[in-house]
């Protein structure tokens, strides 16, 4: 711990710049960790941390800057580089092979061998049983990764990382979908991890986690190096200050709004094995957070709600009257518009111009006899464009050209076209770099405040806290709190969030 | 929590528990399920059908010495095929061009024949598997550097590779006559009542069976398939692993293409036309999922037997041109949607008991 600080790190980045087209991801990141220690990395969403961790990796190559691992400097070109060289990294969302058996996961490319080369099966499984024994799991070994719990896939990730037998090991989030007695356990695993003289980095967005287990503590902001600190010698407060470094009410311009009448009524939505028993309402005016960790169904009741999933049974009113299951188009007409994760893939043409990205939804009305004009378009288009502060030099330009926040005002002014009463926006401000996000907060509030019902997903709990006027939070599948604004802390979002999984097991 | 529970215990049934726990059972008995649930007995037993009816309708369909070869010999070049084809769907990817592979390597035998009079055979076969195998190396170089899906890459090299057949032989055909009695009597010769071309079949079977069941090169293939992604993170070697897939498929299809030759005797430049979606065919109803992942050569195999069986069975059977295509159609759409039903039916099984949980 603090008497290896003497001795040569085990991973040293100075000044390292990547950059993602128009994003400025990461502009000078620094982290130094030594051997026997378990070294804190925290910073908002959006901070550079991901990123960081994946050049370190070898799924992305840095700009810029140095990057020294046991002395010695280093450039990886792909994962197989990083992993010969002791690099283990449980990533937030786990990768896993569902067609094969969870033991295959573990020791895929690796696996022990026997005379000519053959694959040792029996020595694998019980290799496999033995780390399963170390972390106090009982996963049958020969099952297929097909229908694991995160829960239980991040333990497979963890499993590979252990049998590894890495000297640097990288845990992004890992706990942000266990259960306590899990975490206990995977710190007590870390813990003899560290013993043994290795390193480990630790990204988390609980602090008594941070302050629990990590000795030291490095603070990234804006793609930015900021501080590192013994644990020790700092205060949950003095790192939330490093962290944001500005007044959060200057994030999030929330301005109250008159709330109307119920506008979507959500009754006992069911879907097996997905969510269970889902009742709320949205109103006019108001903006709803549903709030959860990464898996908890949170995406998948939205789709269920806006008609691309099915569901067993439950039923969705938008103003009282019914809309029929399994049926976009007729949510649109009823008056929804949703707005996915991942805008690119799923919200946005990213070929084609703002003007027809716009005029998209629109299309069947803008078109004369079945024809649709380039003119029409635009001339449908401009308006919300316009409204919506759009920064695009014209509105011919293509749509993948543009940066995150202006990619997602083009999404919104779509289905403003549209005329909705009711919109869903799942994580409105992912991979929007920080001061665009501003924008898109004030937009949706002012949306608001013009009697739109909203219905906002967001894993950023500041986001959640600082936008909506109630809070839901899903936890397995089910709906485990409904908080006011002013019920709302992180204390009370998180412990929702996680209490069902602690109750049961 | 305790009606979660006992809701859990009915809702888990012993199919359901089998598959998370499959380490409870002895060795011996977890063999003997996976081997009696699987999709390569279920064709068999399809397979065993077919043979029977033809048989009790026409007894000479088994039951006499050309029967017998017949039903082992007319499908050793699908098997071959079909087990290249295997290997390249397990990796998410598609092979088209193995029937012009074979077309051109056939024709090539042919001429080595009539060119090079006096070549020993063993030579032939090698410059066969070559070709083969370097044809193949261009579909992989393709995919893998290109980045263009398979299906689209192939399908070129379809047109490409037959082209090249069409040009060189032009209106030519290689008769039996051009051939050394030595080779052509490889194609109907039995060792045993057992056709030599089926054996070959069989050994390559085994080999490329035991090789992706116990080798790591032979896993990475099946994890590519399952998710490309998580591949790439894993360090697997992608693109490697998809050029030998596409490698492997060509040389099989070139060692078909001798095979050919022998078996038929006469070459002309529209040989193997169509059986690629014979051997594509084969593979989706010996049970490999098309997207990928999971399923085996064997099932393949059994897939190309049956294929071929089949075609051979119905017209004893009394049963119409039409109804002879269409039965082969219904097959293929029905090992189809079987996969998707199973497949959904295993997920949700194995989610809805993670929920009981």
């Amino acid at each position: 711990m603090a008497s290896d600080v003497a001795s040569t790190p085990t991973l040293e980045l100075r000044d390292v710049a990547k950059t993602f087209g128009p994003v400025v991801a990461l502009s000078s990141a620094a982290i130094t960790v030594h051997p026997g220690s378990i070294h804190a990395l925290v910073g908002e969403n959006g901070a550079g941390k991901s990123t960081l961790i994946k050049i370190v990796a070898g799924v992305h190559r840095r700009d810029s800057g140095e990057f020294r691992l046991g002395g010695q400097t280093v450039d990886f070109s792909s994962t197989a580089e990083s992993k010969a060289a002791g690099v283990a990294v449980i990533y937030q969302e786990p990768t896993l092979f569902p067609d094969l058996s969870v033991t295959e996961n573990i020791f895929m490319g690796r696996q022990p061998l026997s005379s000519g080369r053959r694959i040792d099966r029996a020595a694998m499984y019980a290799e496999a049983e033995g780390l399963f024994d170390r972390l106090g799991v009982h996963i049958d070994p020969r099952r297929p990764a097909l229908g694991l719990s995160i829960a239980d896939q991040q333990i497979i990730e963890i499993a590979k990382a252990i049998s590894l037998d890495a000297r640097l090991l990288i845990m992004d989030e890992p706990t942000a979908a266990l259960s306590g007695v899990e975490v206990d356990r995977l710190f007590a695993v870390a813990r003899s991890l560290r013993d043994e003289g290795r390193a480990l980095i630790f990204i988390s967005h609980r602090f008594d986690e941070v302050f629990d287990l990590c000795d030291t503590v490095t603070v990234m902001r804006d793609g930015r190096y900021i501080s590192t600190k013994q644990v020790a010698d700092t205060t949950v407060d003095e790192m939330v200050s490093l962290m944001v470094g500005r007044e959060v009410g200057e994030l999030f311009p929330k301005t109250p709004a008159p709330i109307g009448d119920p506008v979507l009524t959500v009754e006992g939505l069911t879907s097996a094995g997905v969510f269970h028993d889902i009742s709320f309402e949205v109103r006019a005016g108001e903006i709803l957070g549903l709030a959860g960790l990464v898996g908890a169904g949170r995406s998948e009741i939205a789709r269920a709600v806006f008609g691309v999933d099915r569901y067993d049974s439950g039923q969705v009113r938008l103003n009282g009257v019914p809309v029929p299951p399994r049926n976009p188009r007729a949510a649109i007409r009823a008056g929804m518009a949703f707005i996915p994760e991942d805008r690119r893939k799923q919200g946005l043409v990213t070929e084609a111009s703002v003007a027809r990205n716009v005029a998209g939804v629109i299309r069947s009305s803008l078109s004369k006899a079945g024809f649709l004009t380039a003119r029409a378009e635009s001339r449908a288009a401009e308006p919300w464009a316009g409204r919506l502060e759009v920064k695009t030099g014209a509105l011919d330009m293509d749509a993948a050209t543009m940066s995150g926040g202006n990619q997602q005002k083009v999404v919104i002014a779509k289905w403003l076209a549209t005329h909705p009463k009711l919109l869903i926006i799942d994580e409105p401000t992912r991979g929007i770099d920080v001061g665009t996000k501003a924008e898109v907060h004030r937009l949706l509030s002012e949306l608001a405040g013009q009697g739109l019902a909203i219905l906002m997903i967001s894993s950023e709990l500041p986001e959640v806290l600082g936008m909506v006027d109630r809070v839901l939070v899903v936890c397995e599948g089910r709906l485990t709190a409904n908080l006011d604004r002013d019920e709302a802390t992180p204390e009370t979002v998180m412990r929702a969030a996680t209490h069902s999984l602690e109750t049961q097991r | 929590m305790s009606d979660t529970s006992t809701h859990a215990e009915e809702s888990v049934d012993r199919e359901t528990a089998a598959m998370l726990r499959p380490s409870s059972k002895s060795p011996a008995a977890r063999m003997l399920t996976t081997v009696l649930r699987s999709r390569e007995i279920a064709i068999a037993g399809v397979l065993l059908a077919v043979i029977v009816a033809a048989t009790v309708k026409t007894p000479t369909f088994l039951f006499s010495s050309n029967g017998w070869r017949d039903l082992l010999l007319t499908p050793s070049l699908l098997i071959l095929l079909a087990v290249g084809e295997a290997v390249v769907i397990i990796t998410r990817n598609v092979d088209l061009s193995v029937g012009s592979t074979l077309a051109l390597t056939a024709y090539l035998t042919g001429r080595l024949f009539v060119d090079q009079a006096g070549i020993p055979v063993v030579a032939v076969f090698a410059i066969g598997l070559l070709v083969g195998a370097v044809l193949g190396l261009v579909n992989g170089l393709l995919v893998a550097l290109g980045r263009v899906p398979s299906l689209v890459i192939t399908l070129g090299t379809l047109y490409i590779y037959r082209g090249i057949v069409l040009t060189w032989a032009g209106s030519n055909r290689i008769n039996a006559s051009d051939m050394p009695d030595g080779f052509l009597s490889l194609g109907t010769k039995t060792i045993l009542s057992i056709p030599v071309l089926t054996m070959i079949a069989v050994v390559v079977l085994v080999v490329v069976g035991y090789f992706l069941y116990t080798h790591r090169a032979g896993r990475d293939m099946y994890a590519i398939g399952s998710d490309p992604d998580a591949a790439k993170l894993y360090g697997l070697k992608v693109r490697q692993r998809v050029c030998a897939a596409f490698v492997l498929s060509g040389a099989l299809a070139g060692l078909s293409g001798v095979l050919y030759a022998a078996r038929y005797g006469t070459i002309s430049s529209g040989a193997g036309t169509g059986i690629e979606l014979q051997a594509v065919g084969a593979v989706v109803i010996g049970g490999v999922a098309i997207f990928g992942g999971s399923g085996t050569v064997w099932g393949a195999a059994i897939g190309a037997l049956l294929l071929v069986t089949i075609n051979r069975a119905l017209p004893i059977l009394g049963i119409q041109d039409f109804w002879q295509q269409a039965v082969v159609g219904a097959l293929i759409l029905g090992a189809i949607i079987l996969d998707r039903t199973l497949s959904a039916r295993r997920s949700r099984k194995l989610i809805e008991a993670r929920d009981a949980s």
